[in-house]
Parts: C-alpha cells; structure tokens; sequence
C-alpha cells in the first residue's frame, strides 16, 4: 500500500459502501439542559484538588475579538531594553503546563492562548529573544488584569507579578499608543493618585447625583453617546457620603498594645472615608494608638500597576518620608490594592540606593488590617450581627497577598455572622486598579459574571476588602437591576464592636 | 490555497473573532505542554460549534490543508504540534456541558470542557468522572479522549477509553458521524469508538463526547508510607497487590521528587528514599479491612513511617502533592524531560535500579513520580536547556530508559501517547508489519493524511535533520531566517 501518497477514498468516487450509512447520521441537537450548563458545584470528585484552585465555567458571551484590534501600528526592536525587561530566570520557571489557564479571567473569556498567563509569558520570551514590541504583543499585555490568580495556582511558583509588571514599565516607556489611548490615562493619573483633585471632581458629581442627572441623561439617551470609556467611568461613579477626616492621632481604648501608622489611600479617603473612620476607631477598640499623618500622598499601586514606574517611585518615596521617624510598630492598609505595592516596597525600589534600604524597612511593617488584628489577637467585645454576608476576595488581598483566611476569620468572630462562600471566587470581579475604566468590556463581562455568582450565595450583604471591587461589583448589580449593602469588614466589625443592630448596618 | 483566501475562508465560517493569522499571536501556539518541538501554524482558528468545526475540517479538506486539533495544550508528547502550513484547530471555545442524565449515569459535553468540571457537575448527586490525569483542573475532555488519558485512579477504575460511551466525530472529509452507543451499554458492529479513543487526533475531531459518570464510593481511606529506597517501596506495591486487593490508586515518589514537591506546594511529605501514597476506595467494611492489611504489608516492608490521611483535607493534601509533582520540577531544574514507560509490575524494581545507574552514567538528575500500581513509569530527566549540549545528553539518557522499559516487557507509553516525541521508537516496539497494521486503520479514515499528519508513525528523516528537543539554527540564531 501506498503511504506517501493518497490512497483512493471509497468515499471519493460514488462507492456504494458509504462509510457514514454504516453508522447513524448525526440526528437533531441533544436537548441542551439548561441546568447542565449552569454555575459549578463546588467539591467535586474523591480525588479533587481544593477547589479554591480551580477552574472556572459556564456559557459567557464572549468578548472575543478584543485583543485582535490593532492599535497604533507603531513596533518597538528590541522589544525590551536593559532597564528591568522581565527576567529571563524568572520566564524559564515556566514549564508550560497550562495550570494556571482556567484561573485566569481573560483566558476564562476568550478561550485563546496569547490571553492567558503562559501566553503572556510566552509573548515576554518571545519580546526577549527575536520578536519587536508590537501592537499584538502589547494588546494581550494590556489586556491582562493583573489579578495574580496564576500565581496562586501556578505549582512552579512562577512570578508573574514581577514579569508582568516589568513588561508593563517597558511598554510605558517604549511603545507609542495612540493619542486618544494617550491621553485618557494620563487623564486618569492625573486625577486618581491625587486626593484632593478626587475630591475636586467629586463635588460637581455630588450635584449631579443629588438632582439623579445621571438617571436623565440616561432615559434621554445622551449616555450612549458618551465613548465606551467614559461610559465606563460614570457607571462606577459610587453615591458621595459626607466625608469623614481621620485624626491625626487616637488613643488606644484601654491599654496601648501597638502604636500603629494608618495608610489612607485616594479612592478610600474621597469615595469611601467611612470606611477610614470605621478602621481607626476598630484599631483603636483593639488597643492601638492610630497615627495618620494629615498630609499624605499615593501610594503609587495604580502607576506601578501600570507599568508607570517614575511616576510610582516618586509617590513611593514621598509615603516613605511621611511614615518614617514615627516609631510605628506597624502600617496598616485597608485597601487591597494598596496593601499589596506597599508589601513590595523594598524590591520596587531595590535600585535606589538611598531608599532601597528604607524601602524594606517600610514594606516589613505594612500589614493588611484583617491580617493584623488577627495577628495581634482581638480583644474588644463584639455584640451579635446575625446576618448572611458573601465574602469577596479582592485578588490584591488573596492571590497577590495571600491574605485569604484572616478577613473571614474577622467576620466569624462576630456571633451571629455567617460567612458565605461566591462560587469562582478566585476569578477577578474585573475591577483591577483602572482595568474596568481602560477595558470596559471584558471588566464588565467579569463583573456581571461576579454579579450572579454573589446573588447566587443568597447572602444579604456582600464584604470585601478593596474600594475597587466594591465600585464594581456595585455597577454590575446596578445594571442587573439589583443592589445589595456592601461593606468593608472594618465596617462589620466596628458596627459590631459598637453594637450597632444589622439594619443599621444593612441601611449604610 | 493562497493564504488570504484561506484566511477570509475560515472568517467566513467564523467571523473576525475565530481565526488568528498575526505572526506574533501563532507563535504562542506553536507548542503544547511539551516545550521542546515548535513549530508555528499558519493559521489558528477558534471554531464556537460543532458545525463551525465541521465547515473548517471541510475547508481544509477541499483545498488539502493539514490540520492539527488542540484542546488546552497540555499534552506531554506533542500531539497537538501545529504542522507547517497547517490550520491548528484549537476547541477550548466550545466548552459547554451540553447534558447531565443522571439516571443513565452519562454527561455529554464538548470537547473543550476541562475534565473536573464534570465531576463538579455531578458532585451533588453523589457522582464523579473516574479518569483523573494530574492535569485534571485544566485538560480537556477532547484531549483526554485523543490520549486515552489515564491518571492515578486508572488502576481500578479503567483509562478514558472506560469512561466514553459514544461520540459526534467529524472525520477529516468534514462528515459528522456519531460512534459507539447512547444510553445502551453497547453498540452493534466494529468497536469503532475503541479505535477513535487514543488515536490521538489522527482520525477525526470530536464534537461531542458521552461519557459515563460513576457513584462515589462510600468509604475512601488514604495513607501515606515512607520507605528507605524504591525498591523497598516496590516490595510494598507488590505486597498489596498480590494480596488481591485492588487499590483506587498506588503512586510513588522517589526523594528527588518529594524534595521539588515540598518546595512547590508544602504538603509536608517525609523527608524518605521514596513515598507510597495509598488510596483504597468502596464499601466501607472491605475498605476498611483491606486498610488494615495494607497498612500490615507496608510495615512487613520496612515503611519507616505510615501516616493515615484523618480527613478529606489532610487526602487534599496528599494528592496535591502528587498531582503538582510535574510542574513542580520547575522549581528543582529549568528543564525536565519526561518518559512515560510503562513496566511489568514485577519489573519495577529492576527497573529502577537499572534508571538510578544510567542517570549517574549520564551525570543527571532523574526524578521518579509514577503509577506504581500498574507500573508506569514518569522517569523526569532534569536539565538545563541554557547548557551546552545538556539537552541532547538528556534526551538520549531518556532514550536508554525507555529502551530500558522495553527489553523488561513494557510499552513505549501508559498515557501521554505517542504524538511527536515518541513516534522515533515505534519501530523498537513494533515490527513493520504491526506498525502496516495500523496505517490501515488510520488510512481508513483520513486517506489524504490530512489530520494530524507526522504523529504517532515513525517517518524518514530529512536531509540532516536531527531529531530531539528544539534548538534554534545558527542562521535563525543570527536573525537571518525564520524558523520554519
């Protein structure tokens, strides 16, 4: 028989032997049950692995096409130059074995392998061998939340976290996006790192929520006519409250255990101050003496997310500055997002040689506010919050700090309180510092998906540690045509160390 | 075909969205889990529907285009390996569960369903899908079925090949059959469906795949033992084996393994020669006897210690351990080359012996991470690709293993499949008349060699072309040409 080239195909030439007789033509669809292809069942098979490691499902609409648009046609050779491209060492930890795809939010959207952490890293070895920086490579970069889900289930301990945020200060500096690219995020960076212009843009807003302009533009339409990103933006816009200043220093109720430095952060100090207030007088319950420093600046998580790195350093060394000399046993954050540059502080600034130093000094004291009262061990009597709340991870508290069992420990130890698991709680409500403002539509592809799975818990609250998240997931409800109290466990928990009633709490 | 035509061809059946033609994007297709054959696509398409896949295979067909089906890319031979001026048909789009019937015990799902979704399907109703490749939480159902993939529980419950009990196949003309039975347990006629499972993407793509779901057990016990060296930990596999029973799964590691394990994951493994993890699984009076007598047999052995898992976490933890153990290796070495031989079970311990010897021959490191059970093996050779000819010394001391496996009476491979990186020992296995045997099988079915052509079969070398992992020409190396 003849192997190299075509043998003949009874199929071919009318051979009455018609090999699809012989077995049953492909009839009508199955019926597709509806429930089959619902949300996942939490523990699965006897020989599952935890299931806070996998996969993610269900029939999305899908956001494809995203990362085919090309953008400003410009290429960068070499892709990356000697200023921190991503580490070769750091690349070769990769061996490719796919574990990290369902985890990761665009793969889950998409489907596609440029579009997944061992894409990305594939493009980042590519960049550092042959290929030029192009509009593709940085698009799939872009794309990219940030959200570290693949460094929790990567078993090869690949750092991610270090690859995409080196690649992303290359892109920064190297690549050219076009101008209207350009110039909606230097918009953004001009506002969100600076608290009092935040609060600048946030009093018109507060007009224009009172007289529900919002609500009227929408119903009249004139919304649509607003470019996708700006859209975006107006529909996170969270509803002012009035604004609590923090003091400058508390007491400690009782005896003083800790003298701890309080990190405000932006959007938490405009949008959330509640939030603030809640956390000093919960620091305070638990024997702290809170310092928080009137005037401080960014932290500089949103530009080095955004591979911004000057920008970040000089926000970074302004915050050193301010915090240094207070003879702090501790910094406390209350902010996910914050927590988890500030934590990095020493290997971010690592080539500065008067702040390297100074740098790690600062990072060992930054502590996540769950992370530290159950460190220091509670004391301050809690009163019953009997209420259902669903628990939100905020990835910049789980995946990229680890930070998983102290925030629902906090609220289990409020009696009363039940703590209720969101089904794919690994996966990225599409927040990610300002994913959702710059890529609308997958941000809010996640954020729907996070939407029904937290409505799913049946819970009547839903706590989570990042202002973010929580600007988020409220949007996505909101679109659903549901709402749902949201709080930080700071909130909970100064509600319940000063035995506030749940309807309060709910009412907030 | 001219590559534009092709390209708005494949966008006429799937729109902008599912066909990728950008340099940069095909690259990252251009291997599966196993790194070392690259070979970049010339196109990637992303079908949503079985229909869609059945108007690209027919494309193809018509003009006499390659094609290479892919699920999740996990593969460990290179069975998804684009070829050149092929279409790399990639299904992780079409990800549905399309049916659960639990009263039949089958789910129909399509191809790019990853494996543990369906035993998180069915969970609540007290079911769970038994093949449990190690790389269950991202594999696909497509692949699985393309490998005939196995995993640690395949001992007593059987490899996928088990567990499907029909599928919708789109043979390389772009006909759309169905093969096997429905809800009947069997199907009059050639086992065609038997022939389909395994081939590794050489005979069809499958679309929609029934498989059989089957009752959790109602008493699962697991422990761990710690033994000196493999070969008293051998002696334990054969203790509990010949003593009649039949454990859900007997694995072994070797210390080189537990050490990157530990690093990777910290299940808190001891520190021994070598590690049996132990599962016995059904009724809970048998199981529980037959616990007893295992635990007697590995102390009979020597067990320097025996730890019995006391809850479902503390087993979590056991398996995780076990199921990272591949990607583990990342943190002990930059590369690892892995074999999957399997031996006679009475074999193992000459086997291994004879591994430990050519790997101080060599002057390499080979961690052992295996079925014990059943005896397949996952030798992993460590080196560093970045070292000078470190590559080639470890393919070739891969080779003397697996030619090691056969003259004990194994087979080339228990679940990773032929594909690409294996197909060069066929003839060790397999006379020309065998090796004849199948190229009927598979001619029968794609007469063209259109579909998934250069796997599985050994094929005449080029000119100078040299088999083994990739290295990139000099002339590429210099920026001169591209690797083709």
């Amino acid at each position: 028989m003849d192997r190299n080239n075509d043998s003949p195909d009874p199929r071919q030439d009318g051979n009455p032997y018609d090999a699809t007789d012989a077995t049953e033509r492909r009839g009508e669809a199955t019926p597709t049950n509806q429930d089959a292809a619902a949300q996942s069942i939490g523990a699965g098979s006897p020989e599952d692995l935890p299931d806070d490691t996998f996969a993610s499902r269900g029939a999305v609409k899908q956001t494809v096409g995203i990362g085919r648009k090309t953008e400003s046609g410009s290429f960068v050779f070499p892709a990356f130059d000697d200023h921190h491209p991503p580490e070769k060492d750091l690349i070769d930890d990769c061996v490719h074995c796919g574990f990290c795809l369902p985890t990761c939010p665009t793969y889950v959207l998409f489907g596609e392998e440029m579009d997944s952490p061992r894409g990305r890293i594939y493009l980042m070895n590519k960049g550092l061998n042959e290929e030029p920086m192009n509009d593709q490579m940085v698009r799939h970069w872009d794309l990219c939340l940030g959200c570290m889900a693949c460094v929790t289930a990567c078993p090869s301990g690949v750092q991610y976290d270090k690859l995409i945020e080196a690649t992303r200060g290359q892109v920064e500096r190297r690549y050219e996006r076009t101008p209207q690219d350009k110039a909606f995020r230097e918009m953004i960076f001009q506002i969100f790192p600076y608290p009092n212009r935040l609060r600048l843009m946030a009093a018109p807003l507060k007009l224009y929520q009172r007289f529900g302009i919002g609500d009227a533009l929408h119903k009249a339409g004139v919304m649509k006519l607003l470019p996708k990103r700006m859209r975006a933006m107006e529909a996170l816009m969270p509803m002012l409250t009035e604004q609590q200043e923090v003091p400058e220093v508390t007491p400690a109720v009782g005896e003083r255990r800790r003298r701890v430095g309080f990190i405000k952060g932006c959007v938490q100090r405009v949008f959330f101050s509640d939030v603030n207030a809640a956390t000093v007088r919960v620091l305070a319950a638990e024997g702290c003496e809170v310092v928080a420093p009137k005037l401080q600046g960014c932290c500089g998580a949103l530009s080095v997310h955004a591979g911004r790195e000057q920008e970040f350093e000089g926000f970074a060394r302004q915050l050193i500055d301010t915090f240094e000399g207070l003879e702090l046993d501790n910094i406390i954050i209350n902010a996910a997002g914050c927590g988890s540059t500030l934590k990095e502080y020493g290997y971010l600034l690592r080539d500065d040689p008067e702040y390297a130093q100074r740098a790690s000094a600062f990072a060992e004291k930054v502590m996540d506010v769950t992370e530290f009262i159950q460190h220091l061990g509670p004391v301050a009597e809690r009163s019953p919050l009997p209420v259902a709340a669903a628990y939100h991870d905020a990835c910049h508290l789980a995946h990229a700090q680890g930070v998983r069992r102290q925030p629902r420990q906090t609220l289990k130890q409020i009696p009363g309180m039940e703590v209720r698991e969101i089904k794919e709680a690994e996966i990225c409500c599409g927040s990610a510092g300002i994913y959702n403002m710059v890529e609308p539509e997958p941000a809010t592809e996640l954020g729907d998906r996070k939407a029904k799975n937290v409505l799913n818990t049946g819970a009547r609250m839903i706590v989570t540690s990042n202002p973010g998240c929580m600007l988020q997931i409220q949007a996505s409800l909101k679109r659903m045509g549901h709402s749902m109290p949201m709080a930080h466990p700071m909130e909970v928990l100064d509600a319940s160390i000063r035995g506030a009633d749940v309807e309060t709490l709910l009412a907030k | 075909m001219q590559r534009d035509l092709l390209i708005r061809g494949m966008q006429d059946i799937l729109g902008p969205e599912g066909v990728i033609s950008e340099r940069e994007q095909l690259r990252s297709y251009e291997c599966d889990g196993l790194m070392n054959y690259r070979v970049i696509p010339e196109l990637v398409v992303l079908p949503e529907t079985a229909e869609q896949v059945q108007s690209v295979v027919k494309l193809c067909y018509d003009e006499g285009i390659p094609f290479v089906a892919r699920g999740s890319g996990t593969g460990l031979s290179g069975g998804a390996l684009p070829v050149e001026s092929g279409v790399l048909i990639v299904l992780s789009r079409l990800r549905r569960i399309l049916e659960v019937d639990i009263p039949n015990q089958r789910v129909v799902v399509e191809p790019g369903v990853i494996n543990i979704w369906v035993s998180q399907e069915v969970a609540e109703e007290g079911y769970y899908y038994a093949p449990d490749p190690a790389s269950q939480i991202v594999s696909s159902i497509g692949g699985n079925l393309a490998e005939n993939s196995g995993g640690v529980h395949c001992l007593k419950y059987g490899f996928t090949t088990n567990h499907v009990m029909g599928a919708e196949i789109v043979l390389p003309d772009g006909t759309m059959v169905n093969v096997g039975g429905g809800k009947a347990a069997d199907a009059p006629g050639y086992e065609l469906l038997g022939a389909f499972v395994g081939s590794e993407g050489t005979l069809g793509i499958a679309t929609k795949i029934t498989l059989r779901i089957v009752r959790k057990p109602e008493a699962v016990r697991t422990l761990l033992a710690a033994f000196k060296d493999t070969e008293e930990a051998g002696g334990a596999v054969s203790g509990i084996i010949g003593g009649g029973i039949v454990p859900a799964a007997i694995e072994m590691m070797d210390s080189l393994c537990i050490e990157a394990v530990e690093t990777a994951v910290h299940p808190g493994f001891p520190r021994a020669g070598a590690i049996l993890i132990v599962e016995l699984d059904g009724p809970a009076a048998e199981v529980e006897y037959q616990f007893q007598h295992t635990i007697k047999v590995c102390e009979e052995n020597d067990a320097s210690e025996v730890r019995i898992a006391e809850d479902d976490e503390e087993r979590a933890l056991f398996w995780k351990g076990r199921k990272a153990a591949f990607a583990a290796m990342g943190r002990i070495a930059n590369d690892y080359y892995v074999q999957d031989s399997v031996v006679p079970r009475t074999e193992l311990g000459a086997v291994l012996k004879r591994i430990s010897e050519l790997g101080a021959e060599y002057g390499m490191r080979v961690a052992n991470v295996f079925h014990a059970g059943d005896g397949n093996l996952h030798p992993l050779v460590l080196y560093d690709n970045d070292v000078e000819g470190e590559a080639e010394k470890a393919e070739a001391l891969a080779g003397d293993i697996v030619f090691t496996c056969l003259e004990h009476g194994g087979s080339l491979t228990g679940e990773h499949g032929i594909g690409e990186d294996k197909k060069k020992y066929m003839p060790k296995m397999f006379t020309t008349e065998d090796l004849d045997t199948m190229q009927l099988l598979r001619c029968a079915f794609d007469p063209h060699q259109i579909c998934n052509p250069g796997k599985i079969f050994p094929t005449p070398r080029l000119c100078g072309e040299r088999p083994g992992p990739f290295r990139m020409h000099p002339v590429q190396q210099a920026g001169l040409a591209e690797n083709f």
